[in-house]
């Protein structure tokens, strides 16, 4: 009689000897300077890793056997060794799924990529209109997203994958998105925003509403597998149903990223001190650092769901996000901040969030390059008489400016 | 050494006297608990939830049936059926397939 | 896999029948753990 296994979630939860999902950000340099990036890129790190420092990292995953690496950025493709790398990996057994701003897919590009079966490409878009996505993105960037899924298309290169953070702007647009992605035979992902890099400084005015995350929720119970998350919600299993995938906190356990300078974080969201368990060029690279480090060891032993696991929600959300929690100021044994039941923000209420750690790290461009998000609207806050009374300016000395005594 | 031409599986109960093979884009890896399969084509992640799966899975291709390879593997003949079933469930999501005997 | 909520509970009735854990694990056969399968596009969603 065979000895009973584990339920899936326990095995993960004590660790495997490879990551299954793991992320590498090869640069932190970027065309862009999306408000929301989770890696603060912008400007290149000087003590980035070397094409061969790259490559002994490609040939130790091919040792653990990692099936696939992902690889993103800041913007992976504008490092000159890119295409060389993505050849390397394919060619010592390691799939390559990347993320691109699409600033380098042209039709060249485009058409080298449609002959490779172990490449999986995904553009980013934050945004079904290009009023929408500019804004948090930058000027241009929905044209240079469109362009590129064009090239893609145009090249035969179908199911690649249009990416898509979750917003209160965008939140409407997920009709559009679903058709964007099906005019190109691509596929629609949806993931969640959270408050980790530039995304903690955003968060406040970004996230999904409450409304806004349950109308999520249903939208893609509805689109099944159609529409993919990479498990991004599944604090949203709190709802009921769970949504198809793992449904927990692969951090340190199936999970983990290399950061361009070889530093080997828990998760891509969780680039902080707090979350390093080490560096590929140490001793023992990356290898050891996954297998042995104190940090992961720590993550892989029965975690403490706290207050949550009294929760009749806990089995299905598992108290939610590890890194929405640390850069809120929330503690990890407790609610996620968007708890479905309300906990999250219940929690936040009386946190001291201004004592939230901060994101470590910022490689943001110096000179100003991020849009502002503005939003235009002609309806006027209640109090001004008629339409045709201006707004009143900051600078006006007036103490009584603008105010209208209530009967009025 | 390529798969038979597939056949619909939707519901068929599983061959175990057929000559089966892992699909040539799956990609196995041994773990502490059994092995982790992933489906290159299909982008799917299978469990192995037992060593002895594994053993019998790896050896699918070179042993005549899968019945010779659970045998192979001191798979006990109460449990035969349940391994039947588990290697139904690699044939119907294309991690293992038939090939042409011999 | 379960891509409607209806299907999802049927599956998951199945599962507590067979005593196994977990509300969300669709994708199990049932009365089987040899073999569970998920499709994995990407832990967090970010790539």
């Amino acid at each position: 009689m065979t000895a009973a296994a584990l339920p899936l979630v326990e095995q993960f939860s004590y660790g495997l000897d490879a990551p299954i999902c793991l992320t590498w950000e090869l640069t932190y340099a970027c065309n862009l300077s999306c408000v929301h990036c989770l890696s603060s890129s912008g400007r290149r790190d000087p003590r980035e890793l070397g094409t061969a420092e790259c490559r002994a990292v490609i040939d130790e995953l091919q040792r653990m056997q990692v099936f696939y690496v992902n690889i993103g950025g800041g913007e992976p493709t504008v490092r000159p060794d890119f295409w060389d790398l993505l050849d390397y990996a394919t060619g010592h057994d390691v799939g390559v799924k990347f993320s691109t701003n699409g600033v380098r897919i042209t039709p060249r590009a485009a058409r080298r990529l449609a002959a490779s079966d172990y490449v999986d490409v995904q553009i980013s878009l934050d945004g079904a209109t290009a009023q929408v996505n500019d804004a948090v993105r930058g000027p241009g960037s929905y044209g240079t997203a469109l362009r590129a899924m064009a090239n893609l298309a145009e090249a035969g290169f179908t199911g690649f994958k249009i990416s898509v953070v979750m917003t209160r702007h965008n939140a409407s647009q997920l009709g559009e998105f679903k058709a964007l992605a099906d005019s190109f035979g691509a596929q629609l992902r949806l993931t969640r925003l959270r408050p980790s890099g530039r995304g903690a400084g955003v968060w406040d005015e970004l996230h999904l509403t409450a409304g806004q995350q349950r109308q999520l929720y249903d939208w893609l119970a509805a689109h099944g597998s159609s529409v993919l998350t990479g498990d991004s919600f599944f604090h949203l299993s709190g709802y009921g149903a769970a949504l198809p995938g793992l449904n927990l906190c692969g951090a340190g356990r199936v999970v983990c990223l290399i950061d361009p300078v070889g530093d080997v974080y828990a998760c891509p969201f969780a680039i902080h001190p707090a979350f390093l368990a080490g560096n590929v060029r140490d001793p023992g690279g990356f290898t050891r650092v996954w297998r042995e480090s104190e940090l992961f060891g720590g993550l892989r032993q029965p975690q403490s769901g706290g207050a949550c696991e009294s929760c009749a929600a806990y089995r299905s959300c598992r108290g939610g996000c590890m890194a929405a929690k640390f850069f809120t100021g929330l503690p990890l044994d407790g609610p996620d901040p968007e708890c479905v039941q309300g906990h999250g923000e219940r929690a936040l209420a009386t946190a001291d969030t201004a004592a939230a750690p901060r994101p470590a790290g910022d490689h943001s461009h110096r000179t100003r390059r991020a849009p502002v998000p503005v939003e235009l609207s002609r309806r006027r806050p209640a109090g001004l008489a008629s339409a045709g009374h201006p707004p009143v300016s900051a600078c006006n000395p007036d103490p009584l400016a603008g105010f209208t005594p209530p009967g009025r | 050494m390529a798969c038979a031409a597939s056949t619909d599986l939707a519901g068929a109960a599983f061959d175990l006297d057929a000559a089966w093979r892992l699909a040539p884009q799956v990609q196995v890896r041994p773990e502490r608990f059994g092995a982790l399969l992933y489906h290159f084509g299909t982008r799917q992640l299978s469990f192995l939830n037992s060593p002895a799966l594994l053993a019998v899975v790896s050896s699918l291709a070179t042993q005549p049936s899968a019945r010779a390879a659970c045998a192979a593997a001191a798979v006990p003949d109460a449990e035969l059926a349940r391994y039947g079933r588990a290697l139904g469930t690699l044939a119907a999501s294309q991690m293992i397939c038939r090939r042409d005997p011999v | 896999m379960a891509d409607h909520p209806a299907a999802q509970l049927a599956d998951e009735a199945a599962h507590d029948a067979a005593g196994l854990d977990g509300p969300g694990r669709a994708d199990v056969v049932a009365d089987e753990v040899l073999v569970e399968e998920v499709s994995i596009d990407g832990m967090c969603g970010v790539y």
